[in-house]
């Protein structure tokens, strides 16, 4: 039998410790008072709007693009000290990641020293070679990072954390982890009493100081505000709610125009000087001028502006070359070659497709080993082996022949499972976390983040795109 | 603020008011129709519906006759008329999304709610069998958003801007609805019947205008008399403190225009002005004796003309 972690109870069937209180309160509810109150929190959610749009989806009554993400009301909870030590390794791996990219659009010393193949990097669609030489406040390139992490369990039934992808573009889910947290306080005050939940609702004061701290360095009280492609994008609810909740202006870009090397929004009261932007739009749209010409969604001349350091954007321009999948498996060698430390929290093991030995082993492997596209996102264009069909493994090997250097390969790891409230009652299924990592004069973030899990039996793929859900995540104060 | 927002919660009102407007004057129509009369005189009706929207085009492509159940559909269900409760609840609903961020918490919701209720209530025949009780809800419902509106939001240019759609919306939806109902008389209306000598007129047709804008009982209120044309359109039009008059829509409008005022809108704020005098010094003797078709005919030029005027100093500047 495969190894397997549960976060709640032990191989031998005893709840762990963090565990115990909840579990205690869990047997004392009754099935359907659970199903009431998953019920309520549905209504709950759809009332609010907090919604998601799935691309090319449409319902019979035709105002079906937009879908609830479900929600589960059985928190995952860490205890801290595990979290302490994840918070650690989160804090120095993010460090890693802006020195790596601040050295890439400047000396590239790493790509000297041999440490990261120079082809890897320079040839990388994700590079962007208009953002050599160009100074960032700070020197922080990823301010806000959501950094992908697993459990697994070891032959021995241990769990051991792994990084399983650094998300450093637009990385979203973070109003779920506040939404999700609101919720359950809501249905359930009782075990907030009962236990010492740390709190996340600060998030969008830390961001908005993460934000103000990296403005231009002329600028003594900068104008914030965040760019969101529109109302139609998946993740508007949370453009919309992290501008509420800080206070600034959600724009489009056909709110902004550049005049005389500055970017100002179109007011009521006349056109107004905009500092930091955070911005919740890929680089390729972000300036028709420079990159998409038939983008909509940017802002014509931003480029230029940014680059005389008149305006911040959050995050940078060209941070996808350091969370591309091609090279993540040379993040803790940039830990040692930045900072001289061992990493803290693991890499996956990784094969990389475009190294023949590599490849060799991965097409003799296909039926068990994860396959993902280098610059692909969201749970598409991969290939999970054991949970494929002879068939679908076929057609894979041909792409991945046809194109090795376009993807990775990973064991499947034993994601951990936590208790799900499903159909049939309460059965594990697999989760991840995503922690929201901000940099601006330090790195700083609320403990815990955003757990994913997959509803489906056996499924390991959390996305909400591919039917994952969310829960509440709790860390446990000491 | 953005002039996009402006221009979201500036249209999220007015829709709002509009679907309000439109779910009063089927309400009435299909109250009048309980009341024994013609055939003709009942399809009359309907076809006044259509034309203050400026529907009746859109709906002769779609249905042929004009009578209670089609027109009822078209303009409560029919997603394809952009001026049916539906599009204006969901186009309403689309705005304040699009601002949600500024909207309080309880404005959102509100609206979000009243969208997905609505629908729920479309499924099943519900609304065939009740029309009434539907129309009820949707006034409530736009009752509602505005006093969450007023009583949740902080008193800036975001609340300004909703309360100058609310008004200059209802300025033009009591307008046409005056205009169609005076000409649902034989020819225009000049006013010959403002003295004693006037005939008969029916009493429902003109109780049912005042119930279609709330003013049965204040009509009541404030002249202690018999309903006389005359007095209705005087009441509707002139009277400051009568809420959906021409007059007090107007007071609104420049009063929010004031606070909200730039550089650009001197213009626009000197014509909302002029309008509002207009009614404030007016007479009904003299608005009836030019005519009161030519006088509302103006009436929603120059209304149009201000909104168009706002929309270019505020809302969608070049």
């Amino acid at each position: 039998m495969k190894p397997f972690f549960d976060e709640m109870q032990t191989g031998a069937g005893t709840v762990r410790p963090h565990y115990s209180g909840f579990d205690r309160w869990l047997q004392a509810q009754a099935p359907a008072v659970m199903a009431a109150r998953r019920d309520e929190a549905e209504m709950i959610f759809r009332r609010v709007g907090i919604t998601f749009a799935v691309y090319g989806a449409k319902d019979e009554d035709g105002a079906g693009t937009e879908r609830l993400i479900p929600f589960d009301v059985i928190p995952r909870i860490i205890p801290s000290d595990e979290w302490a030590r994840m918070q650690q390794g989160l804090t120095q791996r993010v460090t890693a990641l802006n020195h790596f990219l601040h050295d890439v659009y400047h000396g590239q010393e790493i790509l000297k020293a041999g440490v990261v193949p120079a082809e890897q990097v320079l040839n990388n669609t994700q590079f962007r070679p208009e953002m050599m030489g160009v100074d960032l406040p700070g020197q922080i390139y990823s301010h806000i990072s959501g950094i992908d992490i697993v459990r697994a369990a070891q032959p021995d039934g241990s769990g051991t954390y792994y990084v399983l992808e650094d998300n450093l573009r637009v990385p979203s889910g973070v109003s779920y982890m506040l939404e999700n947290r609101k919720m359950m306080m809501r249905l359930f005050p009782e075990l907030f009493a009962q236990h010492r939940v740390a709190p996340v609702a600060h998030y969008p004061d830390l961001l908005l100081e993460t934000l103000r701290e990296v403005a231009p360095a002329s600028v003594n009280e900068p104008t914030v505000v965040v760019l969101t492609p529109g109302m139609y994008n998946s993740a508007y609810f949370e453009h919309a709610f992290l501008a509420q909740q800080m206070g600034v202006e959600l724009v489009e870009g056909q709110d902004l125009f550049v005049k005389d090397n500055f970017v100002y929004m179109r007011t009521t009261q006349g056109p107004r000087r905009v500092d930091v932007v955070y911005r919740r739009v890929d680089d390729d749209f972000l300036d028709p001028t420079a990159f998409r010409p038939d983008s909509t969604l940017g802002c014509a001349g931003l480029l230029d502006v940014y680059r005389k350091g008149n305006i911040s954007l959050c995050n940078a321009i060209g941070t996808g070359v350091a969370d591309d999948k091609s090279i993540y498996p040379y993040v803790p060698k940039m830990i040692a070659f930045y900072l001289g430390e061992k990493p803290i929290l693991e890499n996956v093991p990784t094969y990389l497709c475009r190294e023949s030995d590599d490849l060799k082993h991965v097409l003799a492997h296909l039926d068990e080993l994860v396959v993902k596209e280098v610059h692909g996102a969201g749970g598409y264009g991969m290939l999970v082996g054991p949970a494929s069909t002879q068939a679908e493994i076929a057609e894979f090997r041909a792409q991945l022949l046809a194109r090795p250097s376009n993807y990775i390969a990973q064991p499947t790891l034993a994601l951990s499972t936590t208790p799900t409230f499903v159909e049939n009652g309460i059965a594990p299924r697999h989760i991840d976390l995503r922690p929201f990592v901000l940099s601006g004069k330090s790195v700083q973030m609320v403990p815990g983040g955003l757990t994913r899990v997959a509803l489906k039996e056996g499924s390991l793929v959390v996305n909400s795109s591919q039917g994952g859900g969310t829960k509440d995540t709790w860390v446990l104060e000491a | 603020m953005l002039s996009r927002t402006a221009d979201h919660l500036f249209w999220m009102s007015r829709y709002m008011e509009r679907a309000e407007n439109t779910a009063r004057m089927l309400d009435v129509n299909y109250q009048t129709s309980l009341l024994p009369q013609s055939a003709d005189r009942a399809e009359q009706g309907w076809a006044g519906v259509l034309g203050i929207s400026e529907l009746t085009a859109a709906f002769g492509e779609k249905h042929g006759e004009v009578n209670d159940r089609n027109v009822m559909q078209f303009m409560v269900r029919d997603a394809g008329n952009p001026s049916s409760i539906v599009s204006c609840l969901q186009a309403a609903r689309e705005n304040a999304r699009a601002v949600r961020g500024t909207l309080t918490t309880e404005l959102f919701e509100t609206t979000n709610q009243t969208w997905l209720e609505f629908n729920r209530m479309l499924q099943g025949n519900g609304f065939e069998r009740d029309p009434a009780a539907l129309f009820e809800w949707v006034k409530f419902r736009s009752h509602l958003s505005r006093g969450v509106a007023v009583g949740t939001m902080l008193q800036d240019e975001s609340l300004h801007f909703i309360r100058i759609g609310t008004f200059l919306e209802r300025a033009d939806n009591t307008a046409r609805l005056l205009d169609v109902k005076f000409q649902d008389l034989a020819g225009d209306y000049f006013g010959t019947w403002a003295d004693d000598s006037a005939p008969e007129v029916d009493f429902y047709h003109w109780s049912a205008i005042l119930r279609s804008v709330s003013g049965f009982e204040i009509y009541r209120k404030v002249y202690r008399n018999v309903i006389r044309p005359d007095k209705v359109a005087e009441l509707l039009i002139l009277r400051p403190d009568m809420p959906r008059s021409l007059a007090a829509c107007m007071n609104e409008v420049v009063h929010n225009l004031d606070l909200v005022a730039n550089e650009q809108s001197t213009e626009t704020r000197r014509r909302a002005g002029r309008l509002r005098s207009d009614l404030q010094f007016g007479r009904i003797d003299e608005i009836l004796a030019t005519g009161l078709h030519a006088f509302l005919t103006q009436f929603l030029d120059r209304v149009n003309d201000i909104g168009a005027g706002i929309s270019r100093d505020f809302l969608v500047p070049a």
